[in-house]
């Protein structure tokens, strides 16, 4: 071993040790807030089901023309969900469901937290005239009302591109709606590291915008996005859910929202069937809370101006 | 949300040069009234653009649609492809757009008997403002009251309950929350006492207005939890920041009791903020109730959406959309207007 005790680390890797340790940091604090560790749970819960799906269910059994069980069959032992009007277990579908709203709901996520931090850092670094162009285009996107102009962009995705999978609109949809929050959150964050000491420097020495960005501002912006990502996740499954409920889902892969539309559509209400309106909508809630928890743990944690708070 | 509250923060009687502080204050507001002003229009120029150019991103002829399954011979589709100005180019096509939407004109829609989109919609406003005000109006009195309780008792049993309850319906697709209750309300499988839908029964006899609250009960109420939460923990939060202040001390110390406290001296400033959420709010009030509208089948703007998604009626889509933008801009405005009248402490920033 031709080991150098006496070399001093690189700069690099103290900061890859200093980022380590507050990682640390974080789970220890983590791991002792209850209400974090509930959504943890209940989180991982849903992933390794969705995760999980094709193992548990045969895909076969959501064909309409496979199903095996009676028509709007109450919960029983077979059916420990009941069956929708095809006679396919709610479970299943469920299950099967999981694996849809999950997706979108990370998949339009990263999108939404790609722009977010691309225009948030854009406007945050170059102030004067681009800077206060991305300031009003993330203003505009933020007054406008979201599900209708969701539902605008859905409608003209599906005319326009009718060859496209439904389940990729709905993504791409929801994802450039929902980034003005992550933009304006960064921008923040960016021209607060934009006025510290080392920019100065790095200015000073002759390094370049990219080199300013790449090095210094976005290490500095990313903790702030990955802390609001959990938060974006629960909102973009709602907003997966809701147009799914307004038919703008994709009929081929049926996520929770699809399921109840299904549900309402076909009159579960007024023909007593209540399984079929409500445990899609459990799984919906119970995922979306999960998220929310884990995400007001993370910023509980992050942010000490909330202790003794909430 | 918040942000007009933080850049208030500014001390006001630290302004340096002290010789016409009333004269300065005048200038600067008015500029930025003007400001606001500006800002809104250019949103507004956004909508209007953005509006315009996805219509033009519809596939297809727009002469062979406005013909749908008629037949015409070459001659009339060209006649008609002037008519409708589709061979000019995109900046006059735009300011013929742009002309007919300042008259009121949105084209005609495409189900609904063609009717035109401005009668459509002027048809559904008033049930919508009729469901979401009454909704909206509620959850302010009392998520304010909620909130307003469970931040003065902060970590009691009531505080704990009402928080929790906040944030679960804050996690539930408000439509799923209607179905609920249209479960529990409305369904053999439930009570079954209330209407399951429409805002009149068709087959009358009843006095109309009686029946018109009748059928208002359930939306309404799904609406008003689903608000109620916002309201409840922002005004929680926000009494959470006033509790040690030090006029509160004084205000004690004067030997007022706790609940006079509360009420007189720190909900009057602790209000602030739940007050501009609410004029916030009253932009979404048009297009606030979609789903909901849609799961109680309630005439109004939501369920004339949901029925243009069918098709899909295009220029209704667009109109709504239009109309949905406009109302939010304009409120904002309005919120950002009155502001400063509410918060002293706004004016000079």
């Amino acid at each position: 071993m031709n080991a150098a005790p006496a070399v001093p680390p690189t700069a690099r890797a103290l900061a890859r040790q200093r980022r380590r340790a507050a990682l640390r940091h974080f789970w220890t604090a983590y791991r002792r807030d209850v209400e974090g560790m509930i959504g943890l749970v209940l989180m991982l819960g849903w992933v390794v089901l969705a995760l999980t799906a094709p193992v548990l269910v045969d895909a076969e059994s959501l064909r309409v023309t496979q199903a095996s069980g009676p028509p709007l069959a109450a919960p029983s032992v077979d059916h420990p969900l009941g069956t929708d009007e095809d006679g396919r277990s709610l479970l299943a579908l469920i299950i099967w469901g999981s694996r849809v709203s999950l997706l979108v709901g990370l998949a339009a996520t990263v999108i939404s937290m790609v722009i977010g931090t691309l225009v948030g850092v854009t406007a945050g670094h170059f102030r004067g005239r681009p800077g206060g162009l991305l300031d009003r285009v993330t203003d505009f996107f933020l007054v406008i009302p979201f599900l209708p102009l969701a539902i605008v962009l859905a409608t003209v995705l599906r005319v326009r591109w009718p060859t496209v999978p439904q389940v990729i609109a709905v993504i791409v949809v929801i994802g450039i709606t929902s980034w003005p929050g992550t933009a304006r959150l960064v921008r923040a964050q960016a021209m607060a590291v934009e006025g510290r000491p080392y920019l100065e420097r790095a200015r000073a020495l002759g390094g370049g915008h990219w080199h300013q960005i790449a090095r210094h501002v976005l290490p500095n912006v990313l903790p702030v996005v990955f802390a609001n990502t959990t938060l974006s996740v629960s909102l973009a499954i709602l907003a997966e859910t809701t147009l799914s409920f307004l038919g703008l889902g994709d009929p081929l892969r049926p996520s929770w929202g699809t399921v109840l539309d299904g549900a309402y559509s076909a009159g579960a209400i007024s023909r007593g069937a209540w399984w079929w309106a409500i445990f899609p909508g459990v799984a919906v809630a119970s995922t979306v809370l999960a998220f929310n928890l884990c995400g007001r743990a993370t910023e509980r944690i992050l942010d000490p101006r909330l202790k003794g708070r909430a | 949300m918040a942000s007009t509250a933080t850049d208030a923060d500014a001390a006001p009687g630290a302004q340096p040069g002290g010789g016409a502080p009333r004269r300065r204050l005048r200038a600067g507001t008015g500029r930025w009234v003007l400001r606001k002003l500006v800002g809104a229009s250019l949103t507004l120029g956004f909508v209007l653009v953005f509006n315009f150019v996805l219509f033009r991103m519809m596939p297809g002829d727009p002469a062979k649609t406005f013909l749908r399954g008629r037949q015409a011979n070459p001659e009339r589709l060209a006649q008609l492809r002037d008519e409708l100005g589709l061979d000019d180019p995109w900046p006059v096509q735009f300011g013929k757009y742009l002309r007919e939407t300042l008259r009121g004109n949105l084209g005609d829609s495409w189900s609904q008997g063609n009717r035109p989109v401005v009668e459509l919609i002027a048809d559904r406003l008033w049930p919508t403002l009729l469901l979401s005000g009454t909704a909206l109006v509620l959850a302010a009195l009392v998520g304010i009251w909620l909130g307003a309780r469970s931040g003065w008792r902060h970590g009691q049993a009531f505080d704990k309950g009402s928080t929790g309850v906040a944030i679960g319906l804050y996690s539930l697709p408000e439509w799923w929350l209607g179905l609920l209750l249209l479960l529990v309300f409305a369904s053999p499988a439930g009570l079954n006492i209330f209407p399951g839908g429409g805002m009149t029964d068709p087959r009358g006899g009843v006095d109309p207005v009686l029946d018109t609250l009748w059928h208002l009960v359930l939306p309404c109420t799904t609406l008003t939890l689903v608000y109620i939460a916002q309201y409840a923990l922002i005004m929680r939060s926000s009494v959470l920041d006033e509790r040690y202040a030090e006029y509160l001390t004084t205000a004690r110390a004067k030997g007022l009791r706790d609940d006079q406290v509360l009420t007189r001296h720190a909900l009057p400033n602790a209000l602030l903020p739940t007050l501009t959420l609410f004029f916030l709010s009253l932009g979404f009030v048009v297009s606030g109730a979609i789903t909901v509208e849609t799961v109680y089948s309630w005439p109004g703007l939501g369920l004339l959406s949901y029925e243009a998604l069918s098709g899909p009626d295009i220029p209704l889509l667009q109109g709504l959309f239009l109309v949905f933008s406009v109302t939010v801009i304009l409120m904002n405005l309005l919120a950002d207007l009155l502001y400063p009248l509410l918060d002293p402490r706004v004016r000079l920033s």
